[in-house]
């Protein structure tokens, strides 16, 4: 790690040269490469302007804002359980787990609590959006170092998560499944039985991609002391998730957050890695995926009986005062800031998505690495273009 | 007398133009359906284009009468005459390579006594049209794609000629024809029922011809000079239509002409055990089948990994060039001379 800040130091140093152009061997001009906002590697459309010396990057800034739909200021005009239709939109790789978080804010501020058999039903669905969206990333991030093929594995297998999702939710992007003071329907018949084999087949196929991405040599070599974040720095930087916890930090809002949802129901185990690189940031997401298999199980097996719904007004109005809930998404600490009017509607609502954190370090870790690594530490990072944008 | 000779030289030569340029179309077409289209997609558990003729058979047909249709667009600061030349240049060098890769006793189109070296040569000449292309599509992308590709074709001549220097020196010649006669008639300790491809001695040297082969098409895991998912293509990116198509037909023809010469260098070309080597007409016959059977296996080794294997970085290529390969193959020419002079 030592000689990796070294480099980026001395890179640091070749750039302001380059920038002041006294570099006196050869004149030299740097280069500005505009990557994106259409480029297959920012999955949407990010902007990332790359100041180039050769292939080594000077600086790089993130533009964004381009998928802007302005969620926040929406809410302002929607009831409550309007707003849910909203926010499915923000990941919409993992939507459920971006319902959960509003409507806990709105029951906590309402004093409403959901009954165990909805908790534990939600905290299931909420673990498979999380393979749903995780699954996409370890394929994908094998597509943007260039082997094309786990991607195709990736979308096969995600398959029977969403197809899981429909046949509870009725949406396989976007559920909008979640209520204030319980979930909409109760499970359908046979599902446990069938969730149970899929996650036989999700453990399948994480191992099928631990042989075929981090088993190969090429893999490692691309990824491997690129783009290292010390835990320190990715504290500072605000990082969270899986992000966070491949830097060596052992912190997860499931395990560590007050949450009514039934995580800490069951036995489970925070996964960490202390290198921090972006094979550190597959791996523990590789690892994640798996342990959330295990997590919906062991719901399943421990899943109470009861109502589904609380007792909550017909017209659901919210009362005065403010409520901050933040809960372990997919891509890490996701959580909304809810001031309430006691309207029929929000009266502000500040989101905190986790991408938006996440991608603000991309300053500070592409200063000084070549124009693959762009693309492998953006594709490590992991971000989703709604996530930032809202 | 000098009349018909002129007519017999001018003859051959039409003929011979006329069946290079229907083999690489045709070549084109096969890998790129085979592999390409239907290969990777049963790999990735999908069935690939189905419609197009009996199972997906016509698509690149269809891929190529589209392909012509488009609008031929320059970009706009764009060196139009270099920009236009540069397709025909990487073809150029895919036709010349075709020159002298035997498919039977006499069907060859030019069996030089230099065949070898020859084909190394020209296959060179597409680095001058990847970089034509790359510096005239006036595009950062392109030249950062052209520039990748000359430094990394460079890096790659190396160890493909030493790793042909060891099958040279154990068959005494560098016509391929002469080679496949001498796998032909070799013989491993002393019985030469099968003859002696050289993949049994030469495996480094297959090995590493494989590797830079792959490095010379820009496949993955050598990739870089297109990177579609990093510079989005590299020099082709600001090619369209039948330029496109041309780069295209120049890429898998080429693919099928080295599979040809590893398959002629290593496997033992046009030649199995049974076939007449001086020229009879089942020899004529049946080589050319043995020959694409021989490249269909090769290819598919090629395109395997073409499919499976992340690409590495431009400095990690370099590193693994000069510090792997050419110490191994100079190695395996030590070897192979050695063991020649002793034996």
């Amino acid at each position: 790690m030592n000689t990796l800040t070294e480099r980026q130091k001395l890179a640091y140093i070749a750039g302001q040269a380059a920038e002041a152009r006294i570099n006196v061997e050869l004149e030299t001009e740097g280069m500005t490469l505009n990557i994106g906002p259409q480029h297959p590697a920012t999955h949407g459309t990010l902007r990332v302007v790359a100041k180039l010396d050769g292939e080594q990057v000077v600086s790089a800034n993130p533009v964004m804002g381009y998928m802007h739909r302005g969620y926040e200021k929406l809410t302002e005009v929607r009831t409550y359980p309007q707003v849910t239709t909203l926010v499915n939109r923000i990941d919409w790789l993992g939507s459920f787990a971006n319902e959960v978080p509003f409507i806990l804010a709105a029951e906590q501020l309402m004093e409403v609590e959901a009954p165990p058999r909805a908790q534990w039903i939600r905290t299931i669905l909420f673990e498979l959006s999380r393979i749903a969206n995780v699954a996409l990333f370890l394929g994908d991030m094998g597509v943007q170092l260039g082997a094309i093929t786990p991607v195709f594995y990736a979308f096969r297998d995600r398959e029977y998560v969403l197809n899981l999702i429909e046949s509870a939710t009725g949406g396989r992007f976007h559920p909008n499944f979640d209520r204030i003071g319980g979930i909409k329907d109760d499970l359908p018949k046979g599902w446990i039985e069938e969730t149970r084999g899929v996650m036989v087949k999700v453990r399948r196929f994480c191992d099928e991609l631990e042989e075929l991405i981090l088993g190969n040599p090429i893999f490692a070599a691309r990824t491997r002391g690129v783009g290292v974040i010390p835990g320190e720095t990715a504290l500072h930087y605000g990082l969270s998730g899986a992000n966070l916890r491949a830097s060596g930090v052992d912190w997860d809002l499931r395990r560590d957050g007050a949450s009514p949802l039934a995580w800490n129901q069951v036995d489970w185990k925070v996964w960490t890695h202390p290198d921090g690189d972006s094979f550190a940031r597959y791996w523990v997401r590789l690892q994640e995926t798996r342990e959330a298999s295990y997590i919906v199980e062991k719901l399943l097996d421990g899943l109470p009986s009861g109502p589904i719904m609380a007792k909550v007004p017909r017209i659901i109005k919210v009362p005065q005062g403010e409520a901050w809930v933040s809960t372990e998404n997919p891509l890490g600490e996701m959580g909304y800031y809810v001031v309430s009017k006691g309207d029929l509607g929000p009266f502000r609502v500040k989101i905190r998505s986790a991408s938006f954190n996440n991608i603000s370090i991309v300053p500070w870790v592409l200063k000084g690495v070549y124009v693959p690594d762009i693309i492998t530490i953006l594709a490590s990072l992991y971000f989703i273009l709604g996530d930032i944008d809202r | 007398m000098i009349a018909v000779a002129l007519s017999d030289y001018w003859v051959q030569t039409a003929i011979k133009t006329g069946v290079v340029l229907a083999v690489i179309p045709t070549a084109a077409l096969i890998l790129g359906y085979v592999f390409l289209l239907k290969m990777m997609s049963h790999m990735q558990s999908r069935l690939g284009p189905m419609e197009a003729g009996p199972h997906g058979l016509l698509q690149l047909v269809a891929d190529g009468l589209k392909f012509i249709q488009k609008e031929d667009l320059f970009p706009d600061r764009a060196d139009r005459f270099v920009f236009a030349a540069a397709p025909l240049v990487v073809l150029c060098s895919t036709f010349l390579l075709y020159v002298v890769v035997p498919a039977g006793p006499t069907l060859i189109v030019e069996d030089l006594s230099t065949g070898v070296f020859y084909a190394l040569a020209v296959s060179s000449i597409s680095v001058l049209g990847v970089l034509m292309a790359g510096w005239a599509s006036a595009n950062k992308y392109s030249l950062m794609g052209g520039l990748r590709a000359a430094g990394q074709l460079i890096a790659y001549e190396l160890p493909m000629v030493l790793a042909v220097v060891g099958v040279v020196i154990q068959a005494g010649t560098l016509s391929l024809q002469g080679i496949v006669t001498s796998q032909a008639n070799g013989e491993i300790f002393g019985i030469g029922l099968i003859g002696n491809p050289f993949i049994l001695t030469q495996f480094v040297g297959f090995a590493i011809f494989l590797m830079a082969t792959q490095a010379e098409l820009t496949q993955p895991p050598f990739d870089m000079p297109v990177a579609e998912s990093e510079i989005v293509g590299g020099y082709q990116v600001e090619y369209t239509g039948f330029r496109f198509l041309i780069f295209f037909i120049g890429e898998f023809g080429t693919a099928f002409v080295f599979a040809g010469i590893a398959a002629t260098l290593f496997l033992g070309g046009w030649y199995v055990p049974g076939l007449d080597l001086d020229g009879g007409f089942l020899s004529n016959l049946i080589g050319p089948g043995v020959l694409f059977a021989k490249i269909m296996l090769v290819a598919f080794l090629i395109f395997w990994v073409r499919f499976t294997y992340p690409r590495l970085r431009e400095d990690q290529l370099q590193t693994f060039a000069w510090k792997y390969l050419i110490p191994i193959s100079l190695l395996n020419i030590l070897a192979t001379a050695v063991l020649k002079v002793v034996l």
